[in-house]
């Protein structure tokens, strides 16, 4: 499974990162060399083997479905980069 | 006062032979001096630090100090401390200064530690090195020219530099053990779930795990009690009676069987750190332990799961960094999609960027199966091989990092050469083991080699034990380096 600039460049949309021209190259480089790494995997038989997703094999808790939060929009607004109304400020997105 | 235990020091304060005012001002002097030459602190807030040490010479006063009250803890800055500026390593949270504390911040301020500042680490906790981070290089003080080890480079290098009695790591493919047994120092990470993650920032969530790095084991038993705990806020978070880590500590070695995993002691193992492995172990013999010889069979696909799983799990959590709510935007943009792009290539740095879109790439349509579906088949592989090992042994020992200490720049340029050097503890995190370094002596560079101790689930308090007893014996955890010397 090799990789193409093309790749690199929807990986990069995918993942909200922009790539300048110049610089792709370099990541096709560079994300071929860690898959060229990952792809011993495929050497194994995992057949009938179930995925392990988690370190623990444990149920998720439930709790009741009661209000815990307090109310602190203020201090935590105070770190966004833009807010007005205690609304948080982005680019149009619908004309 | 340097190389005194975190008992010695309770002892100390508890007598009024010092005030945890002084202590704290000892540290942060010390800071002063030797932080320039190490980078080891990215942030210092004296006048916070003293705050919470006078408090702490109150609660001692009254009489209700408990074995951390008035001791300063260093903090990986990883841990969200509310009022403190908490970047990961990162110039995307350059300018983020937490509205809340992270559990185990909780856990100190609740025993009366003294946080003594931020501590520098890999971006994101995504290398192997300390040199990802936004806030540059953090030196090795055994030799400025060597690497610290990473992700948690500063905490390391702090506590080996006797910046501070003790710090806070994290450990999400050897983040705490690999810079420890760099720096001559002690770490463990626990079971996967005995520590909250509330408010450590996430890299990869099924294998993170926040720990303590200090002197001794003798000293972790005390900070591991104080992090340890259930808390609802994690969902990972186990709910597991409290225990004390250091009951166990006197116990002695006798009977112990200790596994070798043939593994760990193959090609790619310096001659130097196999060496001083082996002395350790002789003196482990000499204990009464015996040693048996197991197998890891699947260990070397160890690297290859990491490197899809960790990267898919990163590319999902760091999707929060959008420059909306918090954390660096561009300053130019056209729309929402430019905003998004331009704020992400701009606040990460090299290597998260990379992890972040190998991680999108093992999860796009297509090619889920034959990667991260695969890598999970394969993780059960691997945490299987510890069960068939534990049915032999008690611990398992081997090498923490195949060599000692590597150059500055000598793998920054190839991330796959980098990734090698936790090739013995990751493994560990993928079946969620416990797994510790302690101090095992010199290589031929003169720089420190560390002993890994791997434990079964929830084994913290004999491995602390097996480790306690070593440093009865040796002294390789008293060595200070040269610049750190009273």
């Amino acid at each position: 499974m090799s990789l193409n600039l093309a790749d690199v460049k929807r990986i990069a949309h995918l993942a909200r990162i922009a790539v300048d021209e110049d610089e792709a190259p370099g990541y096709l480089q560079q994300l071929t060399n860690i898959l060229g790494l990952v792809e011993e995997m495929q050497a194994v038989n995992t057949d009938g083997i179930e995925p392990m997703s988690h370190a623990q094999d444990v149920v998720l808790r439930l709790r009741d479905d009661a209000v815990t939060e307090t109310d602190r929009h203020a201090a935590f607004q105070a770190v966004a980069p833009q807010v007005e109304a205690s609304l948080y400020l982005v680019p149009k997105v619908i004309e | 006062m340097l190389n005194a235990s975190l008992k010695e020091l309770a002892g100390l304060l508890a007598g009024k032979k010092i005030s945890s005012v002084e202590l704290t001002q000892l540290f942060l002097k010390r800071i002063g001096e030797l932080n320039p030459a190490l980078n080891a602190f990215v942030t210092v807030d004296e006048g916070k630090s003293l705050a919470q040490a006078e408090a702490a010479d109150a609660l001692i006063a009254s009489g209700q100090a408990g074995p951390l009250t008035g001791i300063p803890v260093a903090q990986k800055d990883i841990f969200c401390a509310e009022g403190w500026r908490t970047t990961c390593g990162s110039k995307m949270l350059h300018n983020f200064v937490s509205p809340y504390d992270a559990h185990v911040i909780e856990q100190f301020n609740r025993a009366g530690a003294v946080n003594l500042g931020k501590t520098n680490m890999d971006e994101f906790a995504m290398g192997s090195s300390n040199e990802t981070s936004f806030y540059g290089k953090v030196k090795n003080p055994w030799g400025l020219n060597a690497v610290p080890g990473g992700s948690s480079g500063g905490s390391a290098a702090a506590v080996a530099a006797r910046l501070c009695p003790a710090a806070t790591g994290t450990d999400t493919g050897g983040s705490i053990r690999q810079p420890a047994a760099l720096t001559g120092i002690s770490g463990i990470k626990p079971t996967y779930g005995v520590v909250s993650r509330y408010g450590m920032i996430a890299f990869a969530s099924s294998l993170d795990q926040a720990g303590p790095m200090a002197k001794s084991a003798e000293d972790l038993a005390l900070l591991l009690n104080a992090m340890a705990g259930f808390d609802p806020r994690d969902s990972t978070s186990l709910e597991r009676p409290k225990e004390d880590y250091g009951r166990d500590l006197g116990q002695p070695l006798k009977g112990l069987r200790i596994g070798l995993p043939r593994e760990y002691f193959a090609a790619g193992l310096a001659a130097d750190v196999a060496q001083a492995v082996e002395t350790a172990l002789a003196e482990y013999r000499r204990l009464g332990a015996e040693t048996v010889e197991v197998s890891l069979p699947n260990s070397k696909l160890a690297v290859p799961v990491y490197y899809v799983l960790a990267p898919a799990e990163a590319s999902s959590n760091l999707a929060r960094f959008d420059g909306v709510r918090y954390g660096y935007r561009a300053p130019e943009y056209t729309d929402l999609n430019d905003m998004y792009g331009k704020s992400r290539a701009q606040g990460f740095g090299a290597e998260v960027k990379r992890r972040i879109m190998i991680g999108t790439y093992v999860l796009s349509a297509g090619y889920y199966d034959a990667y991260y579906l695969k890598a999970q088949k394969l993780r059960r592989l691997i945490a299987q091989d510890f069960t068939d090992a534990f049915a032999r042994c008690d611990v398992i020992m081997g090498p923490t990092s195949p060599t000692t200490a590597f150059n500055l720049g000598e793998k920054s340029d190839d991330p796959v050469s980098m990734y090698l050097s936790d090739i013995y503890t990751i493994a560990v995190n993928l079946a969620g083991l416990p797994g510790m370094s302690i101090p095992a002596g010199f290589g031929a560079n003169g720089l420190p080699v560390g002993l890994q101790i791997v434990g079964n689930y929830f084994g913290e308090a004999k491995m602390l034990n097996v480790a306690h007893q070593f440093q009865l014996a040796t002294d390789w955890h008293t060595r200070l380096p040269p610049l750190s010397e009273e």
